[in-house]
């Protein structure tokens, strides 16, 4: 290993990915998953965790080959460990959670295409140790997750009147089902934004 | 991982192109046997849900049912169809002691995209007695509605076949071969109802009132 890394440092790289440098919050990036799939709880924290096992399996293999890749080509190769990693995760859940599955179609497969993944590699794994490049995917991936946890749970409730599947406000409740359909995504996204950027400007302030 | 300390990419001068070459050459190697290691893993698990699921939408669109075979038309006639066979096939159903009627699928234009159906009918092929929606992507909390509405599902648990079933407004349904629309989804009650009728005019003719094989022992096809 190269650059010395200590436990605050590396303590820093996973925070900042779920707060200081939330991949929604802050960066919005990986739009087209969080609309399209967070029309429930549960189909958010699949989709969650699909990317965050190909964030963390393609930081760490281009941080462990971040020597050997040539430049010119890395962004090629970058795209062929990342489909690789997708795939995987894509015959995994069919195998393992069908039902799942089904619900996320044809998303699972474009996490390849998802920037925060590819702007990761480009950003982070391709010039730091591989214990940093975990770390940073850890917190980025967890990150991504937990907006799309936020999205999901405040869209189901408003959109189902249920979270995970449990009805929570009984039978007469009605379910606006707005919510759960693609401007739904866009208005929820942009409250939780509002909420979310309002509690860093106080922190700020304090 | 070498002793290269500088946290950048360390290629100072241009690589040769055989270099290039080699490196997304040797990435698409190992990506290729990983991903056929992860199909060879995971494909028989993914075909054994996918049976699995067909034969609970089976026993599920003919009420009572516990035994099923495949059935394929071979030169006009139905024969035993092999399990993982992919042509147009119908299953027979079966209950401990008699026949029960016949499970057929068929899909068509949805409001969205292809809606995969499977509905049952009774021996005869008079009367759907059942249906289920395999595959769609209907509107979420609109068309979706389709599988979702225990109401409309049970539309088809005794639907008469002559004269052809048909979408009516919600709650206008009065003869055996009405189907009550949901409002709302007035597209994909009518597709649903489209490719049904579609499929009884490709099989009723085709299924004889019993099958000529027997029902398969121990429930497995």
């Amino acid at each position: 290993m190269s650059a010395p890394s200590s436990p605050s440092e590396a303590y820093a790289e996973f925070v900042k990915g779920i707060w200081k440098e939330n991949p929604v919050f802050v960066g919005v990036l990986g739009m087209c998953p969080m609309l399209a799939v967070t029309n429930s709880a549960v189909n958010a924290l699949a989709m969650a965790s699909a990317t965050l096992f190909v964030l963390l399996g393609s930081s760490v293999l281009v941080s462990a080959l971040r020597t050997v890749i040539p430049k010119q080509v890395r962004i090629t190769t970058y795209i062929i460990i990342i489909a690789t990693f997708v795939t995987v995760a894509d015959m995994t859940l069919a195998a393992a959670v069908p039902a799942v599955h089904k619900e996320l179609g044809a998303f699972i497969s474009l996490i390849v295409v998802n920037c925060l993944i590819l702007g990761r590699q480009e950003a982070f794994a391709s010039k730091n140790t591989l214990w940093m490049a975990f770390v940073d995917a850890l917190g980025m991936g967890l990150g991504f997750g937990f907006a799309l946890f936020c999205l999901g749970a405040s869209r189901e409730v408003l959109g189902m009147g249920s979270i995970f599947g449990v009805s929570l406000f009984g039978p007469n409740y009605e379910p606006w089902v707005i919510m759960i359909l693609p401007p739904g995504g866009f208005i929820m996204l942009g409250l939780i934004m509002v909420v979310f950027n309002w509690a860093k400007f106080r922190k700020g302030a304090a | 991982m070498t002793a290269s300390a500088q946290p950048t990419l360390p290629q100072t001068k241009e690589p040769s192109s055989a270099r290039l070459a080699l490196t997304l050459a040797v990435a698409g190697l190992v990506s290729g046997l990983i991903l056929v290691m992860a199909y060879e893993i995971t494909q028989p698990r993914i075909e054994a849900h996918r049976r699995e699921a067909l034969k609970r939408a089976v026993f599920e669109v003919v009420p009572g049912a516990t035994k099923l075979a495949k059935l394929e038309l071979q030169d006009g006639t139905l024969v035993t169809a092999a399990e993982k066979s992919e042509g147009p096939s119908v299953y027979a159903a079966w209950s401990d002691e008699a026949f029960l009627g016949w499970a057929v699928s068929g899909e068509g234009a949805g409001f969205q995209d292809t809606i995969r159906l499977l509905w049952g009918l009774t021996p005869d092929g008079s009367k759907v007695q059942g249906m289920q929606v395999i595959d769609s992507r209907e509107t979420p909390g609109l068309g979706d509605r389709i599988y979702k509405d225990a109401d409309f599902v049970a539309e088809f648990k005794a639907l008469a076949n002559d004269p052809k079933p048909e979408v009516v407004a919600n709650g206008q349904g009065t003869a055996p071969h009405h189907v009550d629309g949901i409002t709302g989804a007035t597209i994909s009650c009518k597709a649903v109802v489209n490719i049904i009728n579609a499929g009884n005019e490709t099989w009723r003719s085709k299924l004889p009132a019993t099958p000529a094989i027997q029902a398969p022992s121990g429930g497995q096809p």
